[in-house]
């Protein structure tokens, strides 16, 4: 088989920083391409590189696509020659419809009047090709992120997608959402469409890649071929972090004591649809020292179920008691569950956990301002001290803690989310996908963190689309479907196919 | 428990350049506004800065920097009001009517009149922090309702004359205190008609006070290791500030001495930059503004914060509203117009972000200085009102560019 595409000796620099160093890519026609590293390791330089993000002449080397040298000025010109980047953050206008967003700069018009019923015909045809159905008239703000991401590909198509790139595209999804977007990119791939696939989620790299490169550092550390050699995980987990890593998830003396928290009878209605019932009469308890994971699929109701309980942040016409080592609590509003002792890290770190135009010891002190104040009067050197303390002992890797939130990654991103909250004093913390698109390295650096808290006698619970994790991390795990607790498993009870079949049989 | 080992390292002193590539915004506005005080110094051939018209910038500032106190607040919590012009016309209409027509004791009326702008604040701020009505919607009928109260209230005249203790709220001096031989010696040894021997002291003070607080702080930070200012800058800046002041109250001392506005503006700047900087409050403005979905899970009473901040903003538009009316000495139906637009450029020429938790008092009141001296110093050289507005707007452009371009650099 022919290379489709080949980077030779890329070689990239920002001032001061050699973020790509002669790294080689060579993707064969009609593959599916793994790139797999760990954030800030240059993946997505290096696909900027690609796509024309970073024109010809802006980087050292040779990019050779389809037979010849390739020196593309802009995106549109890397796109004009069938090269689609899907990014991470989906760029879709949520309040047009999915035919509108499926021709957005492509409009299927002549003399810049528009042919609406050629464009829904066609935006019908792509829709049955990415296995999507929906109406082409359906905004596209009404579409779950697995459904959006659908038609993302769908977009990708009607441009004569040649080489399909898509940037972490199953990390906002469910298992199930995942998995018919993995079913698709195989079918595509059987329709002869080349894709190179960025993913954190290695049992996903190994369903479905021929080939996996690993990069490293800005540069290239491996490429496994799925045809000639057995690709596991531990393989590229050790030429990602340069190490072997014995155990992906930290060992923890399990021992749990007196029950902390408990809620009984929770019940939960949509914020906009007095009728529909979101949380139905849940009941659950976490002990102290105790790691309790919440499984479910994407929209199972998990982050409503934490939200409605910390301060009402979610939903109406809320009933039910919660307690706290057996007194119950008022936790009404969230200042009144903060000092109840309940603390909540938020699925989505950037828009609800933290204030990204401000630092870290301005981020760190925020749920907590009493604890640098006095009288109403702040302390900053008393915040600075806070703040490095929980730098140390979190490792959250930056010059200083008068650092800007959003020019630190991911990982370090959500240790300062958990420094907050745990200068917060809560007793009882829920994680809402704690380690969601951040890379190995920081994933087993936080379940470090769960595990000293556990070990504090904090109560943890765990909401997590990652099975392996739960399963991994958990002392206890309670499986959640359409707003119900449909079973609790211990850990020795629990597997992935257990987990699973609960959710199916309800 | 870490795998990775760190790479982060303890800050590093910075270089100067550094240092000043990352605080180009605050020494730029300050050089920006010491350059164009120079420009007008020459041009209007050292009118700017005799004591006389010192004294009128002052005065004719007052309104607009104390209402962009409330206003930073208001930008910095993400909202914006559109209203305080209006607002500030209506509230001196509503002190005309008691004081004139009404004969009310000038000190009730004043407590009136404020805690009418509360009330007026916090009717707009309830259908913005409550409802979730876009500030610039509520403001903008505000703007237009108060508009239309006042003219009712003046039944469209202009109502006058406020006795002469009302008065002095705007034009009124703070007489020296010390004995007047003193006076007379410095006079004799400046060379200068009279000195206002109070008015210098507070000067000095005042001096004294900035480059004390400037020094503890800077231990302070040195002992905590934080980043500080490089030394030559800390000595420049302080020379400059403390030079400026020195010079304008020695200025103020050769004219009439102290104005109580100035006082009134000082004391409220100084209250406002502490309640933003240093307090739990304050701080919570910010996260309220940089993210108002994070501060509210965060456990800060988000409503609530908006909504005083209106009703913050409707205080001092009211305190604007009596001394703009005892400084004309009358109230007018037209008092007020279009001034919320001087406010909010005041704003952000001081480095506010439009889209709020960015922003300080200090940049707002510099702001406000710098738009009154352009005013000031073009009226003087007899620029019309024409090129004045083109100026005035392009500045307010420039400053606004200059800040995304900032931004956009430190990436």
């Amino acid at each position: 088989m022919s290379a489709l595409l080949e980077m030779r000796s890329i070689t990239k620099t920002f001032p001061g920083v050699k973020a790509l160093d002669e790294v080689n890519l060579t993707v064969r026609e009609g593959e599916i391409h793994a790139l797999v590293g760990e954030n800030g390791a240059g993946k997505s330089t290096l696909m900027k590189v690609l796509s024309g993000v970073y024109p010809a002449g802006s980087y050292d080397g040779e990019i050779h696509y389809a037979g010849g040298l390739a020196e593309f000025r802009d995106i549109a010109d890397s796109e004009k020659r069938g090269i689609i980047i899907i990014h991470q953050e989906l760029a879709l206008v949520p309040l047009l419809s999915i035919a509108e967003n499926l021709f957005l700069g492509n409009e299927q018009a002549s003399r810049g009047v528009i042919d609406w019923r050629g464009t829904f015909r066609r935006t019908e045809d792509l829709l049955r090709k990415v296995g999507l159905r929906e109406a082409p008239t359906t905004l596209v703000d009404k579409l779950g992120v697995g459904k959006q991401q659908l038609v993302e590909i769908a977009k990708a198509l009607s441009k004569e997608v040649r080489l399909l790139i898509l940037d972490e595209p199953t990390a906002a999804l469910s298992e199930s959402d995942s998995q018919a977007l993995l079913d698709l990119l195989l079918e595509l791939k059987a329709q002869g469409v080349t894709s190179i696939i960025i993913s954190h989620k290695l049992n996903e790299v190994r369903r479905v890649a021929d080939t996996v490169t690993v990069i490293r550092d800005g540069s290239t550390v491996s490429t496994m071929d799925a045809r000639t050699q057995e690709i596991t995980e531990d393989a590229i987990v050790r030429d990602m972090v340069g190490r072997d890593m014995a155990h992906r998830y930290p060992a923890r003396d399990r021992r749990a004591g007196d029950v902390l928290f408990a809620v009984k009878d929770w019940n939960v209605w949509h914020p906009e649809h007095a009728d529909r019932q979101v949380i139905k009469s849940a009941n659950f308890e976490v002990r102290a020292g105790e790691v309790v994971g919440i499984a479910g699929l994407m929209g199972s109701g998990r982050t409503e179920l934490a939200m409605s309980i910390f301060g009402r942040s979610y939903g109406q016409n809320i009933s039910g008691r919660v307690s706290i080592k057996g007194q119950e609590v008022d936790v009404s509003r969230v200042d009144r569950a903060i000092d109840a002792g309940l603390a909540y890290v938020t699925e989505d770190r950037k828009s609800l956990g933290l204030i990204l135009e401000e630092p870290i010891n301005r981020n760190v002190s925020l749920a907590h301002l009493q604890g640098v104040s006095k009288n109403g009067i702040l302390n900053d050197n008393l915040e600075t001290e806070v703040a490095e303390r929980y730098r140390k002992a979190m490792n959250i890797r930056t010059p200083s803690v008068f650092q800007k939130v959003m020019n630190l990654s991911g990982g370090n991103q959500q240790k300062v989310v958990l420094s907050k909250w745990l200068f917060a004093e809560p007793e009882v913390l829920i994680l809402d996908e704690p380690t969601r698109g951040i890379d190995v390295g920081a994933k087993f650096e936080i379940y470090g963190i769960i595990n000293e808290l556990s070990a504090m006698g904090k109560g943890v619970l765990m909401i997590s689309s990652e099975m392996p994790e739960l399963l991994g991390m958990c002392d206890r795990i309670y499986v959640m479907n359409e707003g119900a607790l449909v079973g609790e498993l211990t850990a020795e009870e629990a597997s992935q196919e257990r987990i699973m079949s609960l959710i199916v049989t309800e | 428990m870490s795998i990775a080992e760190t790479t982060g390292t303890e800050a590093e002193p910075m270089g100067i350049r550094e240092y000043l590539l990352g605080h180009l915004r605050t020494y730029g506005l300050l050089f920006a506004l010491i350059a164009i005080m120079v420009f007008f110094q020459i041009t209007t051939s050292g009118t700017l800065l005799r004591p006389v018209n010192i004294t009128n910038l002052l005065l004719q500032n007052s309104y607009i920097i104390i209402m962009a106190l409330g206003m930073l607040i208001v930008i910095v919590s993400g909202n914006i009001d559109l209203s305080v012009g209006s607002v500030m016309g209506f509230i001196g209409a509503l002190a005309a009517v008691m004081i004139v027509q009404m004969d009310v004791p000038y000190l009730l009326a004043i407590v009136i009149c404020l805690v009418a702008g509360g009330l007026i604040g916090a009717a707009q701020g309830y259908w913005v922090a409550y409802w979730k009505i876009p500030s610039f919607i509520v403001t903008l009928a505000g703007m237009l309702v108060f508009r239309g109260l006042s003219l009712l209230l003046l039944e469209g005249q202009s109502v006058g004359p406020f006795p002469r203790e009302f008065q002095a709220l705007a034009n009124g001096f703070v007489s020296d205190i010390f004995p007047a031989g003193i006076g007379q010696t410095l006079a004799a040894i400046f060379g200068a008609r009279q000195v206002n021997v109070l008015a210098l002291g507070v000067g000095i003070i005042a001096a004294f006070a900035i480059v004390y607080s400037g020094l503890r702080a800077r231990a302070r930070n040195r002992a905590y290791g934080v980043v500080d200012e490089p030394r030559a800058f800390f000595v420049a800046r302080n020379v400059i500030v403390v030079g400026a002041i020195v010079f304008i109250m020695y200025k103020l001392s050769t004219f009439r001495g102290l104005p109580n506005v100035l006082i009134t503006m000082g004391v409220l700047t100084l209250i406002y930059a502490f309640l933003t900087e240093r307090t739990v409050l304050g701080r919570r403005v910010y996260a309220l503004g940089g993210n108002q979905k994070a501060a509210k899970l965060s456990g800060i009473k988000t409503e609530r914060l908006t909504f005083l901040a209106f009703v913050n903003m409707g205080v001092l538009a009211a305190a604007a509203g009596l001394v703009f009316a005892a400084r004309l000495n009358t109230a007018t139906p037209k008092a007020g117009f279009a001034l919320e637009l001087d406010v909010i450029a005041a704003v952000f020429i001081g480095g506010a972000s439009m889209s709020g938790g960015v922003g300080t008092i200090v940049g707002a009141v510099v702001g406000a200085f710098l738009m009154g001296v352009l005013n000031n110093g073009m009226s003087i050289m007899g620029i019309g009102i024409d090129y004045q507005q083109m100026i005035k707007g392009l500045v307010l452009l420039a400053a606004v560019i200059f800040d995304v371009y900032n931004k956009s650099k430190q990436g």
